[in-house]
């Protein structure tokens, strides 16, 4: 008997070992791909939030030439827009079931203007209305034509006599708004967006780093001398690599000239969520500042933080950030948390050699790869869309749906921290604080822990409010009652009548 | 030494002599001048304190609020931490004593060191309380925290001056001025033991390495 249960336990023993086996080297293969930032600041690796559903080039676009640096791809609506830089042409496609594109139209010259054949046509945008706006960079203009092309506005190189003269206008990003204004980024000029209203004139720059004062600096400014004085910037610049404009007509804008000191001296931001007026509105919440990788250190040649050239941002506000240094896309959600990171430099799918945009179909990613000269498409795995359930179920306030949705992620990753902080949400929305508390704490999330303890006890306290009283009183009473006890022993010990000589 | 522990007088004087300390915490010239010059004060009253201000150094880490201490349990070596007490106290008092007595100071080394413990005094007695409250106050309820923590270890840093003064009979400037020496003192003596371990270690590196060698031509 004995025996045969040794036997059995041994059976079962190897059947479990193998059955681990294979599933740790599954594990192992894709360990370097997604991650997150704990609140120590470590590494915790996630399973990954997007899986590769298909790689297209020009091929399966059903080109007959390849691409030649493609700078920049947009979506509107069905429709995909492919800007071939190197081939002077903008390309047309609309999407078919399953990712199958098919060429509708190849734009490469305009009627109605001259020169009317695009020369580096760097980006492109669509109005609603089917005007298309295209940043001619190679013929110093931005477009506007009607959707069958004619001509109907050029808006060209700002008068500003901020602007250096001799410096050739090179716009290289444009989103345009609902009224069909333009905000362009060009190269050399570093004074933020270039604003162009709908008529085709220039309004102004916005999104431009607020000058701050600096008493430390003014002190510098006063005793420098004229050569330091020259050394010394005057203001941090801005350049914007790429802008989008989400559905609220916020633009998103990220930025890779930022120097990695005034990325780390909170002066200069890698991303900026502008408003109408141009200021700076993105939410900040997040343990770490939104600027992408910790850790900046020299890694296989690649140093510093990293470098963003793109940003696309979904529905629900979370917003994916392209790092072209280490070939990772960012995504942080509308509190400025990172959700995740994933991608990475090489020739695997999945992986970039050099990325330079990055759009959304719905919740789908596409990245265009300049070096490659491939569209790489990305669609949410269970996990990735566990986590955009959970965070658009409480933002729309269906808080136990969004709890639900949570746990089951955590049931994918026990170390995803968003995960923690958004069951202790919804537990915080349902009133349930103690165990709200719990979870905040487990991820060192004092604010949300400190708003659920404060009504935690508040609701103790109702709770207890007789027992409170009663330990009050008998703290303050027992004491009081002590000392008047004494105070009238000590009165009668000492009367006058008792007081024997008196009496005498 | 275990008779002495039967008797009741011992723990009274122990109690008396503990209780002393928080006369030195509230008259510190007055109570380290006692400390020392009138026998108020005991050994086994300062490794009280010593014991006490380690324990509360410890248990704050696991019982404040994460909201104000946050520990990266896995780094934490608890031998390291409590000897991040002792050896900076070791130094000063060996420090301070090998300074002082070559000028007139009258403290003795045991004098010293108790004089020093006792100044230890305001770190747990602030400290227990703290920890208690950090954990019933939201985050701006406890904005105090750093404040207070900080002042339970300026705290903590005069009554060592006070003391120190006091056990030498030192005017105030000359204690200033062996204060400073002693940390002085505190630094060198760091530096030779950085270069008497690494020496060490070298020293019996060659030797493990001439036994391997006799080992292998055995």
């Amino acid at each position: 008997m004995k025996r045969r249960l040794l036997a059995i336990g041994l059976a079962v023993v190897c059947t479990l070992a193998f059955a681990a086996v294979p599933k740790q080297t599954a594990h192992a293969e894709e360990q370097n791909y997604s991650y997150i930032y704990d609140w120590w600041g470590d590494v915790q690796y996630c399973p990954n939030p997007y899986y590769v559903s298909k790689t297209l080039t020009y091929k399966d676009f059903g080109l007959d030439t390849n691409f030649k640096n493609p700078e920049s791809i947009y979506i509107k609506g069905e429709d995909l827009y492919i800007c071939d830089t190197g081939n002077n042409r903008i390309l047309q496609f609309r999407k078919g079931r399953g990712y199958d594109f098919t060429l509708v139209r190849e734009i490469d010259s305009v009627k109605g203007t001259s020169p009317s054949d695009l020369s580096a046509p760097a980006d492109v945008a669509v109005a609603d209305n089917g005007d298309i706006f295209i940043a001619d960079r190679g013929n110093q203009r931005i477009l506007k034509v009607d959707k069958d092309l004619n001509h109907l506005l050029t808006f060209v190189k700002p008068v500003d006599n901020t602007l250096d003269p001799e410096l050739t206008y090179q716009p290289s990003k444009i989103v345009i708004d609902s009224a069909e204004r333009v905000y362009a980024s060009a190269i050399g000029i570093n004074k933020g967006l270039i604003k162009y209203e709908n008529d085709g004139i220039f309004s102004g720059f916005i999104g431009a780093t607020p000058v701050a004062y600096d008493f430390g600096v003014y002190l510098r400014k006063k005793f420098a001398t004229k050569e330091q004085l020259e050394q010394m910037l005057a203001f941090v610049p801005t350049e914007y690599s790429n802008v989008y404009m989400d559905e609220d007509g916020f633009i998103y804008a990220v930025s890779d000239k930022v120097q990695d000191e005034d990325l780390d001296a909170g002066k200069g931001d890698a991303v900026r969520k502008l408003n109408m007026l141009g200021s700076d509105i993105l939410v900040r919440n997040g343990e770490y500042p939104v600027y992408g990788d910790l850790y900046w250190g020299n890694a296989g040649g690649i140093a510093g933080a990293s470098s963003f050239v793109d940003v696309t941002v979904l529905d629900n506000e979370v917003y994916f950030c392209l790092d072209k240094k280490r070939c990772r896309l960012f995504a942080y959600d509308n509190q400025g948390r990172l959700v995740y990171v994933f991608g990475g430099n090489g020739n695997m799918d999945g992986f970039f050699r050099q990325p330079v945009s990055v759009e959304h179909m719905g919740k789908d990613l596409l990245v265009l790869d300049n070096m490659d000269n491939a569209v790489t498409v990305f669609t949410n795995t269970e996990f990735g869309s566990l986590v955009f359930k959970a965070m658009e179920d409480f933002d729309k306030g269906r808080y136990e749906r969004s709890q639900e949705a949570w746990e089951k992620v955590m049931a994918l990753d026990g170390n995803y921290t968003l995960a923690y902080i958004g069951v202790g949400r919804a537990l915080l929305r349902q009133e349930r604080y103690k165990e709200a508390m719990e979870y905040f704490e487990l991820k060192y999330d004092d604010e949300n822990y400190s708003k659920a303890f404060q009504q935690y006890r508040k609701e103790w306290i109702n709770d207890n409010i007789g027992i409170i009283i009663a330990v009050l009183l008998v703290l303050f009473l027992v004491p009081m009652g002590i000392g008047k006890y004494k105070k009238i022993k000590w009165e009668i010990a000492t009367a006058d009548i008792f007081r024997e000589d008196l009496n005498k | 030494m275990f008779e002495a522990l039967r008797k009741k007088e011992t723990y009274s004087r122990f109690w008396k002599s503990f209780k002393f300390g928080f006369y030195c915490m509230t008259h510190p010239l007055d109570g380290f001048w006692d400390l020392t010059h009138e026998k108020r004060g005991t050994y086994a009253a300062a490794n009280a304190i010593l014991i006490l201000t380690i324990f509360v150094r410890i248990i704050r880490l696991k019982y404040t609020s994460f909201m104000f201490i946050q520990v990266y349990w896995e780094e934490l070596n608890i031998f390291l931490y409590i000897a991040g007490v002792l050896f900076p106290l070791a130094l000063w008092v060996i420090g301070n004593w090998a300074c002082t007595t070559l000028f007139d100071g009258k403290g003795r080394l045991g004098q010293v060191y108790m004089g020093t413990c006792y100044a230890l005094l305001p770190y747990p007695v602030i400290q227990i309380p703290l920890m208690l409250i950090s954990n019933v106050v939201t985050l701006e309820e406890g904005q105090f925290y750093g404040v207070l923590v900080v002042i339970s270890l300026v705290y903590c840093g005069l009554l060592i001056i006070a003391a120190m003064g006091q056990i030498h009979e030192f005017s105030a400037g000359k204690n200033l001025l062996f204060i400073v020496v002693s940390l002085v003192a505190v630094l060198i003596m760091i530096f030779i033991l950085m270069i008497f371990f690494s020496m060490i270690a070298q020293g019996v590196a060659y030797f493990i390495s001439l036994g391997r060698e006799v080992l292998f031509r055995m």
